[in-house]
This record gives structure tokens, C-alpha cells and sequence, in this order.
């Protein structure tokens, strides 16, 4: 491969709400058995790309957790391989990352000590399938100086929040906008970029001389005009987990046969770590309907429109729907759970109620009460 | 120099001819168990659990799933600079080159293996068991004792003691004597196979008995160290502990781990199995599906009613088709409307719709009675069954078979039909 990868990873929400109170975005649980970094780093192992950094920041533990061992993405490796990359204090340096491009201007060497010409960025909160080497070589052709991987989203997305687009014919990028009051196109911003390592290392240099530290602000946009900048678009599924409501919707997409047979069954694979839980079990009582559950579970109750992650306990006479439960909840009897996400490793008590009311959805954080009980 | 003080040898060459068309193209060990699992994940998480981090697998018959299992160890934590697992196969040597002969005869040709590691003990393993054990525990009783070796047994009913080799211990769990297969057993402590050595006893016996044709543990060895008068100790075991070797108690093994809460429970925290896990997606469930007492492996689809099973990874399950104790391996297809009755269905099945499996009255197997029975209906990995066709208990199906292989659209019970497969 051509080209190392870098995984922009270190930034919070507050759309997240208290789902990114414990854990950064790029760890939030996907799909019943993933987090979301796993997409993009399965797509860098599956392009061949050999070398990758991930750079992450806010509420880096829970990153760092995932991430403790490169084997399960293949990147245990002694050429390249994978390193995550935290703010330092050095003799020069005492701040955090200040944004993208500060992060990178931080870990500048890692740019400088590779040898490969090309650099794939991407954010670590997007869910999709992609060949970084098609990106690559339309890059190459195009002979662009930075290629932006985007997407036209659906009439009704919140287009606001994302980086919009206008191109020429040509697909050279003549406008681009961050997080528009009021957006003149619905083509966005998949966060993923491909540029020439040494154009990037110069960038950042300019960059960091003039005290500037965001990536889409203080480069794409501001040297839109000065460089060939050109836009690569997507078809196929691409979410990213931006919001609660996002969240939502890209867990429950996988309750489509279409979602799971791209994701699941054609090649290639997504990779996440490997955690050995038991097969899931159902006992008397169990009853599944439309719904995802993962490995490590024992089902007793009632579950529909719903994605069970993994080692969840569902008790005698559960009524789950239209919910999302994360990783290691332990739900007692009797319990009634409606529209809404339930935090890991909660302990929910037999007899209780949760219901999202008027279609919202309501994220329910219990304390685990199991060790302390 | 290099120093382990235990090492293990895990013996996983046997074909394990019992588990019929199951084990036609693999060795027993790397049968699928438990949904997710393989035979084999049970020794060797037993060695990794208990601090065991050095082991040598023998191999032998059709190796390859095994092989390709356990790669470098990975899943176990076997992936080590030093030791970690090794798979043994056997090898060319200049002058009497031959297969392995016998259980002990596979440890004599890896003795240099073993010399490698300087070990103190040797612990020698089946890799066809179901069970929990801490071998540290037991190593511990073997010093404890100063036994040069220590056999771990099981009390078993007196009624099936003359099925096994039989140790007579006195009080102090000395083995004083010990019988292979006795009419009137005098003791109901089975052996079950796994044993520790002091490493120089093992060496010394196995030098001595190198020209023994089939050179086995019970048989040869046991027996020789016992009249050279070393310590040995029986070690008693009372935990869960499962022999899968026949298709029987392989189905009833599976069938156990589907209770409300499992004499042998997967679902421990402290003394997990570890595998190769290759599907990681959940699974799913469709609006009309029904899956009461079953385990399930993951990515599996749930379109039909499944009860009373246990389904591997990657597994699909029609719509309206009725899955009942049965057991269905990784990554096999069953097609709309099927009923399934008491299978075993091995590995990438590709069934088709309105299949009846395990209907009608029973009648013995023509072929193999001894290893088809219990009204089970076995389906052989790979093997292909066309749309609606019936076929009933005790029976075997093997290689991608065709409607004009079924008369009437019909297999009657106890009727074997293996068709070899494309290659």
C-alpha cells in the first residue's frame, strides 16, 4: 500500500448527551457486537493499509481499552502496525490537541518518519465499507492536491451539522462549508481524506506557524482556491454517530436484511476485538421478535425492535421494545423498557418502568448495583 | 536456559471413529461443541487457565481444521516468545520412520520437543473431553504426594465401571493397583486420562518401552511404572467431566448446556473457554421467529422456531421451519418449512425447503448401528438435501445429494446414504 492512515478520534459531542459521559464517540458500542472505530480500522486493515495512528483525546480510556491489543484488526505487525496517540507533554509542547490539525501537527513525526506518498485521514465515528484504494486512485488521477470522500444525504438529514459541498463538473470542490446556518447543497462531508504526505506535513507546518489548528477550517477551506481540492462520492451506506438520534438510527438500521448482508455477510469483514463470551441463551419465556442480540446474553423475556449488546440479562416477564441496551446490563424481572438506550453495565431493578414518551428517546444510566448488592 | 516446570502434551491425532460421518473429515478434537466451540477449546483453555502456557498438540488424523484452529495460538493466549503452542504432527526420521502408533508412542517421537522446555512434570491430555479442571490444583497434589505420577480419576457409577480403566487407590489415594475394562470392578475410580509425570520418569519409561508395537499409556506405560515400584497417586476429580465420544453422548453433552442453569456453565466469569471466533456480528431475529431453550451462536439468522438446540455461528433458519433438540454446526443453511427432529447437522449444510429430518417410526442403522442410534438423524459438513424430502431416525447422510437419490422423496430410517462429495 501507498499510503499510511491516520484516525481522527479525539473529539467530544455534547449531542451525545450522557452517552459520552463515560466513553469517547469512536468507542460507542455499533451494531451489537462492535464500536464504531472498528469500521474504519477494519477498512484500513481490509485496503492494506499497513500503518496507522489513531489520535484521540477526550475520554481516551475507553479508546485505549479497545485498542489494547492490534491483532483483532490485523495491524499486529512489526512493519507499521498501529499506534495510538495521545497528547504528550514534550520540552516544546504542554497543550492538549487544540483540534484535527493540531493533533496532527503533534504527532508530526509520525508523518515525517514514513516513507509511504500518501496519507488516508479519517474520522473514527463513521459506519460504512470502503476500498481506501479506489479513493486512492481516483486521488492519483484526478492529480488532486487533497480528495474529499462525500456523500448527497437523504432529503430530511440534518445537514447543518456537517461540512457541505458545492462541485464543478469536474467534481473539484468550488465551495465548502463547516456546520452551514443554512445549507446550499446536500452533498456532506464523510470526514475522510486523502492527501500527499509531504503536501500535509507542509500544511500542517503553515498551519501551526500561524496558530491555526482545525483541518477542515484553517486547510480545506481556506486553501480551497489555492489547491486542486476535489470531491469523491459515495453511494453506499455511510452514518456517522454524531447525535443521539443518529445513534439510534444507525443501530436500528441494521435490523434491515440489506444493512446486515453489506456489513455482515460480504466480504470483507468487519473486525472488533474478540471478547470470548458463550453463545447467546434463551430460556422458557424467551420471545425475539425483529431484533439483534449478541454474544454473552441469556434471554428470558420479551424482546422486539431491539438491539441487545453483548452479556445482557434479560429477566423472567421483560418487556423490551424499540430499545437499544449496551454491553453487560442486567435487567431484573418484570421490567418494562420502551424507546429508549440504556447505558452499559447498568443494573436495572426488577419491577421498574422506562419509557421514552412522545417518540423521543431516553437514555436511561443506572448504577451497577451487582458488585455492590 | 529455557525452563518450564510443567508442559503439556495434548493428544489430538485420534480419529474418533464413534462420531460416524462427523469426524470423516476431521479428527475428534476439532468436532464443533456448544454452539461456538470445538472439543479441543476445552483442554486447551484448561491450560491456559490454569498457568499452563507451553503445549504440544499431536496430530494425526486430517489435521487441517485443527491446524488451521489453532494457528499460533491466538485465542488462547498460546501466542508466546517462549513455549506457547505447538502443534506437533508426525515426522520423516532417518531410519524407522512411522506414524504415531499408539498414545505413548506420540510423546516417545516428541521427546526432543519436550527436552526443549527442561520441564519438571509433564501433563499429557486427550483432546475429546468436556470438563473444567485446574491442572495446577492437581500438579500441587502431585508434589504434595512426591508421585512420580498422579492419574486423575472419577467416581463413576458402579454399574458402567467396567466400561473404563479402573485405579485402585488406598487412603491415602495411593494407587496400589489398577484394572483395564474389569468384569467385577473392585474400585468405581475411573481414569480419565490425563495424568502428570515427573519428566524424568516419563523419559526413563518410554526409552525403556521405545519397542513396544502400539506403545499406549494404559496398556504399556502405567503398567510399566507401576512395577518399577514409582509413587502414583489418583487424583479425584468430581467436577463435570464428559467424554463426547459417541454420537449419543455427544447430542446429550450439547443437550445439557441448553438447562436453565447448566451443570456445566458456560457463563462463568473466572475460568472462561476461549476459541477462534471468525463470525462477530449478532444475531437475528425475525417478527415471526420462536427460539425457546437453545443456545445460539453468533451472526446466526432466526427466521423459523427453534427449540430445545443448539445452533452454531453464521447459521440461517428459514422462515416457518420448526428446528427441535438438534444440533446445527457453524455456518449451515436450512432452507423455509423444514421440520428438524433430533439432528446432528454438521458444519456448511445446505439443506433445502420443506425438508423433514427424523420422521417415522425407528429402525436400526443398516450400516453402523453401534455408532447411529438413539433415533438421531447425523448429516455429514458439506453435504447438500434437496427441497422436500423426508428422512427418518437412526439415519446418515453424507456428500451433495440430489432428489434422484431419494426414493420417492424419501430416506427411510436406518438407511445410510453417503454420496462422495465434488472435491
Amino acid at each position: 500500500m501507498r499510503a499510511i492512515g491516520i484516525v481522527l478520534a479525539g473529539g467530544n459531542n455534547h449531542r451525545m448527551q450522557a452517552l459520552s459521559q463515560k466513553r469517547a464517540i469512536c468507542a460507542m458500542p455499533v451494531a451489537g457486537s462492535y464500536r464504531s472505530i472498528d469500521f474504519t480500522l477494519s477498512n484500513m486493515s481490509n485496503s492494506h493499509i499497513q500503518k496507522v495512528a489513531v489520535l484521540t483525546q477526550y475520554n481516551s480510556r475507553s479508546l485505549n481499552e479497545h485498542l489494547n491489543s492490534s491483532k483483532w484488526w490485523d495491524f499486529g505487525r512489526k512493519q507499521g502496525g498501529l499506534s495510538v496517540l495521545t497528547p504528550t507533554v514534550t520540552a516544546d509542547n504542554s497543550n492538549w490537541y487544540r483540534g484535527t490539525a493540531d493533533a496532527i501537527y503533534q504527532n508530526l513525526s509520525f508523518l515525517k518518519n514514513s516513507h509511504e506518498p500518501y496519507v488516508i485521514i479519517a474520522s473514527g465515528d463513521g459506519i460504512y465499507k470502503m476500498d481506501y484504494n479506489k479513493v486512492l486512485e481516483y486521488h492519483i488521477d484526478k492529480k488532486a492536491d487533497i480528495t474529499v470522500v462525500c456523500r448527497d444525504m437523504e432529503p430530511g438529514t440534518d445537514i447543518e451539522r456537517f461540512g457541505t459541498i458545492r462541485m464543478d463538473e469536474e467534481f473539484r470542490i468550488t465551495e465548502f462549508e463547516e456546520k452551514p446556518l443554512q445549507a446550499k447543497s446536500n452533498t456532506i462531508s464523510c470526514g475522510i481524506y486523502v492527501v500527499r504526505r509531504r503536501l500535509l506535513i507542509e500544511m500542517i507546518e503553515k498551519c501551526a506557524e500561524e496558530d491555526r489548528y482545525d483541518f477542515v477550517r484553517d486547510i480545506l477551506i481556506r486553501y480551497k482556491d489555492l489547491k486542486r481540492i476535489y470531491g469523491y462520492k459515495i453511494t453506499d451506506y455511510w452514518r456517522n454517530i454524531a447525535s443521539v438520534e443518529d445513534y439510534f438510527k444507525t443501530n436500528m438500521d441494521f435490523l434491515r436484511p440489506e444493512v446486515r448482508d453489506y456489513f455482515f455477510r460480504q466480504y470483507p469483514d468487519i473486525y472488533s476485538k474478540v471478547e470470548d463470551l458463550p453463545p447467546a441463551k434463551y430460556n422458557p419465556g424467551a420471545r425475539v421478535r425483529n431484533s439483534l442480540v449478541s454474544s454473552g446474553c441469556i434471554v428470558n423475556g420479551v424482546v422486539e425492535n431491539s438491539v441487545i449488546f453483548k452479556k445482557v440479562y434479560i429477566g423472567n416477564n421483560c418487556v423490551i421494545k424499540n430499545s437499544i441496551i449496551l454491553n453487560d446490563v442486567y435487567i431484573g424481572d418484570n421490567t418494562y423498557i420502551e424507546n429508549c438506550i440504556v447505558e452499559s453495565r447498568d443494573t436495572i431493578r426488577a419491577n421498574s418502568s422506562y419509557v421514552g414518551e412522545d417518540g423521543q428517546i431516553r437514555i436511561v444510566v443506572e448504577k451497577n448495583e451487582r458488585y455492590t448488592m | 536456559m529455557i525452563k518450564k516446570e510443567m508442559i503439556a502434551m495434548l493428544l489430538a491425532g485420534g480419529q474418533g471413529s464413534r462420531l460416524g460421518v462427523l469426524t470423516s473429515k476431521v479428527a475428534k478434537p476439532a468436532v464443533a461443541f456448544g454452539g461456538k466451540y470445538r472439543i479441543i477449546d476445552f483442554p486447551l483453555s484448561n491450560c491456559i487457565n490454569s498457568g499452563v502456557d507451553t503445549v504440544g498438540v499431536l496430530t494425526q488424523y486430517q489435521p487441517l481444521r485443527l491446524n488451521t484452529h489453532i494457528g499460533i495460538g491466538i485465542p488462547w493466549d498460546l501466542d508466546r516468545n517462549i513455549g506457547g503452542v505447538t502443534v506437533l504432527p508426525p515426522y520423516e526420521k532417518s531410519k524407522n520412520s512411522e506414524w504415531y502408533t499408539g498414545t505413548a508412542n506420540a510423546i516417545y517421537q516428541n521427546i526432543e520437543y519436550m527436552e526443549t522446555f527442561n520441564p519438571e512434570y509433564i501433563l499429557i491430555l486427550s483432546g475429546d473431553h468436556i470438563y473444567k479442571m485446574d491442572y495446577e490444583v492437581m500438579l500441587d497434589f502431585h508434589k504434595a504426594n512426591g508421585a512420580e505420577c498422579t492419574i486423575a480419576v472419577m467416581p463413576v457409577p458402579w454399574e458402567e465401571a467396567s466400561r473404563f480403566g479402573i485405579m485402585i487407590a488406598d487412603e491415602n489415594r495411593k494407587i496400589t493397583e489398577f484394572e483395564e475394562k474389569p468384569a467385577n470392578p473392585r474400585s468405581n475410580l475411573a481414569s480419565m486420562g490425563i495424568y502428570i509425570f515427573n519428566w524424568k520418569t516419563l523419559k526413563e519409561a518410554l526409552i525403556a518401552m521405545a519397542d513396544q508395537p502400539a506403545l499406549d499409556f494404559g496398556k504399556h506405560i502405567i503398567p510399566y511404572c507401576h512395577e518399577k515400584g514409582a509413587p502414583m497417586y489418583a487424583y479425584e476429580f468430581n467436577g463435570y467431566w464428559k467424554d463426547v465420544g459417541t454420537l449419543s453422548s455427544y447430542w446429550e453433552a450439547n443437550m445439557e448446556l441448553i438447562d436453565i442453569v447448566p451443570e456445566f456453565n458456560l457463563y462463568e466469569e473466572y475460568w472462561k473457554i476461549y476459541t477462534r471466533s471468525e463470525i462477530q456480528p449478532p444475531q437475528y431475529f425475525a417478527e415471526n421467529s420462536i427460539t425457546e431453550r437453545c443456545i445460539i451462536g453468533e451472526g446466526s439468522e432466526i427466521y423459523g422456531e427453534v427449540y430445545n438446540s443448539v445452533i452454531g455461528c453464521g447459521v440461517i433458519i428459514g422462515k416457518g421451519t420448526v428446528v427441535r433438540d438438534s444440533i446445527i454446526m457453524n455456518k449451515t443453511v436450512i432452507g423455509d418449512g423444514c421440520e428438524i427432529n433430533k439432528a446432528i447437522i454438521a458444519e456448511d449444510v445446505v439443506i433445502g425447503s420443506n425438508v423433514k429430518l427424523g420422521v417415522g417410526e425407528e429402525a436400526e442403522n443398516d450400516t453402523a448401528p453401534h455408532i447411529y442410534n438413539h433415533g438421531l438423524v447425523t448429516i455429514g459438513e458439506k453435504s447438500v438435501i434437496p427441497d422436500g424430502v423426508s428422512v427418518g431416525k437412526n439415519s446418515v447422510i453424507s456428500g451433495q445429494t440430489e432428489a434422484a437419490d431419494y426414493e420417492n422423496n424419501y430416506l427411510a430410517s436406518g438407511k445410510t446414504l453417503i454420496k462422495a462429495g465434488e472435491v
